[in-house]
């Protein structure tokens, strides 16, 4: 195997150092204007003398195969289950893709005159009352560009609410399960976060959060069904409590995919909910973005909704409202992330609200089906009727000194992208697995096949897991080196990192990634 | 349902299995009260053919840049777009993935943004990036709380000529921490910052500046980092135009402590405003306070080289409320197109485009210019945009080029009130001469 050559799509290299003095894989239309020298348009200490520096020289040929090779490094939805919890990483159909190319919308600029945008409009505020329809809510914005950027532009709208009544208020109650995003929001809003523990069933303690609810509560995030996967039996009470406290409750709803078509926030007494549109609504992630994050309100917070407001006139027309003196302003130029929004409306407009419910129903049906399977053999921390995810943890493997990571590791080698790890926090080596309703049973049982064969090397041969994954292209990289030795960017200096991996003969050994 | 793989009939046999008499019974943790009685009110589901019928009519309803040539700019480009970025980002295996926190299989993203942070640092002239923010107008506000944490001082000055978005969304972000903003005139002249209105104090944090800027105008970036540098205060120089940076000296190498910018114009279609890219670009010295992902070369235990998302520690996840931001997925495929674009452009393609670029709008310029009720509204450097100054109301001049299939402007009254008249015009390596003709003889025509 050693004396075998390599070839380079094992291995291959940085696109600098693929770069070859002379290479193009450009080409433009001969400029058809009389010049000018550039200096008398530009002043010339303002020009660069050289191009710049660096940039790769290549074909287009090298261009293809190296991004290709690359992307042959990754695993995909498309390429097996990934169950990674609390992202939903459901199946991205192509319909929606083609829809978003079409020219019309691909091709529009964002500052074309209104009546030249009608179509462009016309998308964004379907989507925005179908939206509204399936939260319950009474209007939305469609600017938050992602999760986050909703929760952010969610709680400055509670803030803004709170100050028009005159009770402004300081503090945001977040349960202890919650995703990171919701702190990092409250405090970016100036909001100082209070943590509301879990009680034995991993539901928010309600007794806790009474006691936590006083004059300074302007809002609670929750998360429905939490990341435990568990539906808030008590959001009622939930709900009730912040509000007679003078609170209001933003809803994350990551989790939505357990419920659309099922039951709806705004029903339960919720204010503000942020959808995913890169998760419940099925467009593609791309590797962490872009995504979509529209906010839905109730009437109260509607007038305090970003700008612009697009606005149906009594003529059918739509337009972009400016003058809106209690808006919170803007959380983004032009209109958020439209390219992902058409996709959205297309994936809702494909499955109508049966194929909707049918969504939530088999997505809860296959994590039953997963935690039916696995609980004997994996400890699932907080029992109970789960949701669209199950969290289980390392805690039996863990006595054969194996731990969630090295499990999620061994996945890899069965060919499964690993669930979520080490989240949610109040469960010790948690793995939480979301499966999705994109997965057919024969993928779940090869799943739950592979978990069980796992668990059996813990016992059986646990150094094999502690050491996987071995049959990918890279071993577990050094993280912690990495942070320490921070290298960020390629310099041509560092071709000798490089030399490194050959020297210690890396591309030669037999390494193939999961799609192989 | 064909995008849910199990029949009816599995469905049931898995129900069995579990144990479970009925679907309805899965959901019993939710309140009895606020099960859906009803479905939603939502249209019927559509077949394939009927979902493009729809969309394809919505479409046509769009003055898009296939039927109209497009001279509007201001943060959102028409520039051509190679085939290759198309067809590499199609590929599910970029586009079908989340986040890479596995890197032993996310090798392909994760070394495909570690050579856009390079492409980035290359053009800007900076030191490292991150691996994207959501867009140009994000991630200026990012860069001002940035400032506020590096410097610990409260005050921001901004420039008017910073694209009004923008400023709108620093304005929204700042707000519930009250941040005193300060606003810096232009020169009404030159259209770039007036450097006498430009104070900063010792309570300064940072100053914003863009360039070119809002007006097309190339600001004096040495100059505002040297007043910014005299009191310890930042400059950030935001960038709405990169393909600038094939023709400008960088921002770097004149002193810009971050640039942020909009990175649509790499191989990012308009898509009516999104999804576009954030850029974010500063000084090594600053990289634990950068907010976003950030990608950094690792070793596996035999020496091989691999890539992973590192500096964790400052974000929301491991930090939660002290992360230095809150955001989690941001643009990375947008981050992968634009470095197969610039990967495709090279060195002298990008320094041909900027060309072909100035070239273009310097003649459009020189041509409206000519005409007798028109002139260009300010002095200074432009790139590919500029304000044209009309005798003539805007709206009937827009209005007949439109007439021709020309988006001929920008409006600038609703921004600017005492931009009255005025109009912004860009020119990109799109519009063949043939058509800057037609512009040009409508607006004698007037």
């Amino acid at each position: 195997m050693m004396e075998t050559p390599c070839h380079i799509s094992r291995d291959e290299a940085l696109i600098f150092e693929r770069s070859r003095p002379g290479r193009t894989a450009y080409s433009l239309p001969p400029l058809d204007v009389p010049t000018v020298p550039l200096e008398t348009w530009i002043e010339a200490r303002w020009l660069r003398p050289e191009p710049v520096a660096g940039l790769p020289e290549v074909s287009e040929v090298d261009v293809i195969r190296h991004f290709t090779r690359l992307s042959r490094w990754n695993y995909a939805v498309d390429v097996g289950m990934y169950p990674l919890g609390s992202c939903t990483m459901k199946y991205n159909p192509k319909l929606n893709e083609r829809v978003a190319r079409l020219d019309g919308f691909a091709l529009h600029h964002p500052l074309t005159p209104e009546e030249l945008s009608q179509g462009s409009l016309e998308v964004l505020k379907t989507l925005e009352e179908l939206l509204c329809e399936i939260t319950g809510m009474a209007a939305g914005c469609l600017q938050p560009a992602a999760g986050a950027h909703g929760e952010l532009t969610g709680l400055l709208l509670i803030r803004a609410c709170l100050e028009a009544r005159g009770d402004p208020r300081r503090k945001v109650l977040i349960p202890d399960s919650a995703h990171g995003t919701n702190p990092a929001s409250a405090a970016i809003c100036g909001y100082r976060v209070q943590t509301i523990p879990s009680n034995a069933r991993g539901l928010i303690d309600v007794e806790a959060l009474r006691r936590a609810a006083d004059h300074e509560l302007a809002a609670l995030m929750l998360t429905n069904p939490n990341t435990l996967g568990l539906f808030e039996e008590e959001i009622e009470e939930i709900t009730r409590i912040v509000h007679e406290a003078g609170g209001l409750v933003y809803m994350d709803g990551a989790n939505m995919n357990a419920l659309v078509g099922i039951a709806r926030p705004g029903d339960m007494g919720v204010d503000v909910i942020h959808l995913n549109i890169h998760k419940t609504f099925s467009t593609p992630h791309g590797g962490g973005g872009p995504g979509a994050g529209p906010v839905l309100v109730t009437a109260e917070l509607e007038p305090f909704l970003p700008v612009p407001r697009i606005v149906r006139r009594a003529d059918g027309q739509l337009v972009l409202e400016y003058d809106r003196p209690h808006s919170i302003g803007r959380v983004r130029a032009f209109y958020g992330n439209f390219g992902v929004l058409v996709r959205g409306l297309s994936y809702i407009l494909t499955m109508g609200p049966e194929g909707l419910r049918e969504v939530a129903e088999t997505a809860v049906l296959n994590a039953n089906y997963l935690a039916h399977q696995l609980k004997d053999t994996y400890e699932i921390a907080y029992p109970g009727p789960v949701m669209h995810e199950v969290v289980f943890s390392d805690k039996r493997q863990r006595a054969h000194g194996v731990r969630n990571v090295d499990i999620a590791k061994r996945l890899i080698d069965y060919g499964f992208h690993p669930p979520t790890m080490s989240f949610p926090l109040i469960v010790p080596g948690a793995l939480m697995v979301e499966p999705t309703e994109t997965e057919g049973r024969e993928e779940l049982d090869l799943f739950i096949a592979a978990m069980k064969a796992i668990d059996r090397e813990c016992r059986e041969n646990p150094e094999l897991v502690r050491t996987a994954p071995h049959r990918t292209r890279v071993g577990r990289l050094d993280e912690v080196a990495a942070a320490r030795h921070l290298v960020l960017r390629w310099r041509p200096e560092d071709q000798s990192a490089r030399s490194q991996t050959s020297v210690e003969g890396g591309a030669g050994e037999p390494v193939a990634s999961p799609e192989s | 349902m064909r995008y849910i793989p199990n029949s009816p009939e599995e469905r049931a046999e898995m129900l069995r299995e579990i144990g479970c008499p009925t679907i309805e019974h899965l959901f019993r943790p939710i309140p009895e009260k606020f099960r859906l009685k009803e479905p939603l009110r939502l249209p019927p589901a559509r077949s394939e053919v009927e979902v493009m019928a729809f969309f394809r009519e919505l479409a046509a309803r769009n003055a898009a840049a296939t039927e109209y040539a497009v001279f509007l700019g201001a943060g959102a480009y028409h520039h051509f777009i190679p085939s290759v970025v198309e067809a590499l980002i199609s590929r599910a295996e970029f586009s079908t993935v989340y986040t890479p926190y596995q890197p032993e299989i996310a090798q392909g993203t994760l070394q495909a943004l570690f050579e856009y942070q390079t492409l980035i640092c290359q053009i800007t002239g900076m030191e490292v990036a991150n691996a994207s923010l959501y867009d140009g107008s994000t991630a200026v506000a990012e860069a001002v709380l940035m400032a506020e944490r590096v410097t610990r001082r409260r005050e921001i000055l901004v420039a008017r000529s910073v694209h009004p978005h923008y400023r709108e969304v620093i304005a929204t972000y700042t707000r519930a921490l009250d941040v005193p903003l300060r606003l810096l005139d232009y020169d009404p002249e030159t259209g770039s910052v007036d450097l006498n209105a430009v104070a900063p104090s010792t309570e300064t944090a940072a100053l914003v500046v863009q360039s070119p800027n809002f007006f097309g105008v190339i600001e004096d970036i040495a100059a505002l980092a040297e007043r910014a540098h005299d009191v310890g205060a930042l400059l950030i120089v935001a960038i709405t135009e990169p393909i600038s940076l094939g023709l400008l000296r960088p921002p770097g190498e004149l002193g810009a402590d971050i640039v942020v910018g909009e990175g649509q114009s790499f191989g990012i279609p308009l898509s009516f405003g999104g999804p576009y890219l954030g850029i974010f670009a500063t000084r090594e010295r600053f990289v634990r306070q950068m907010p976003g992902r950030i990608i950094g070369q690792a070793f596996d235990r035999h020496g091989r080289r691999g890539f992973v998302m590192t500096l964790a520690t400052r974000e929301q996840y491991i930090r939660r409320e002290k992360a230095t931001s809150n955001i989690c997925t941001s643009q990375e495929l947008c981050a992968i197109m634009a470095a197969i674009y610039l990967s495709t452009m090279g060195p002298r393609g990008l320094r041909e485009l900027a060309e072909q670029n100035a070239q273009k709008a310097a003649y459009l310029a020189r041509e409206i210019a000519r005409q007798s009720g028109f002139q260009l509204r300010f002095s200074g450097s432009h790139f590919n945009e500029f304000v044209v100054q009309s005798e003539q109301p805007v709206a009937l001049v827009l209005e007949r080029l439109c007439e021709r299939k020309i988006l001929g402007g920008l409006p600038l009254e609703p921004y600017y009130p005492e931009l009255r008249g005025c109009f912004l015009v860009c020119v990109t390596e799109m519009i063949p001469r043939s058509t800057m003709e037609t512009y040009v003889r409508v607006l004698s025509e007037l």
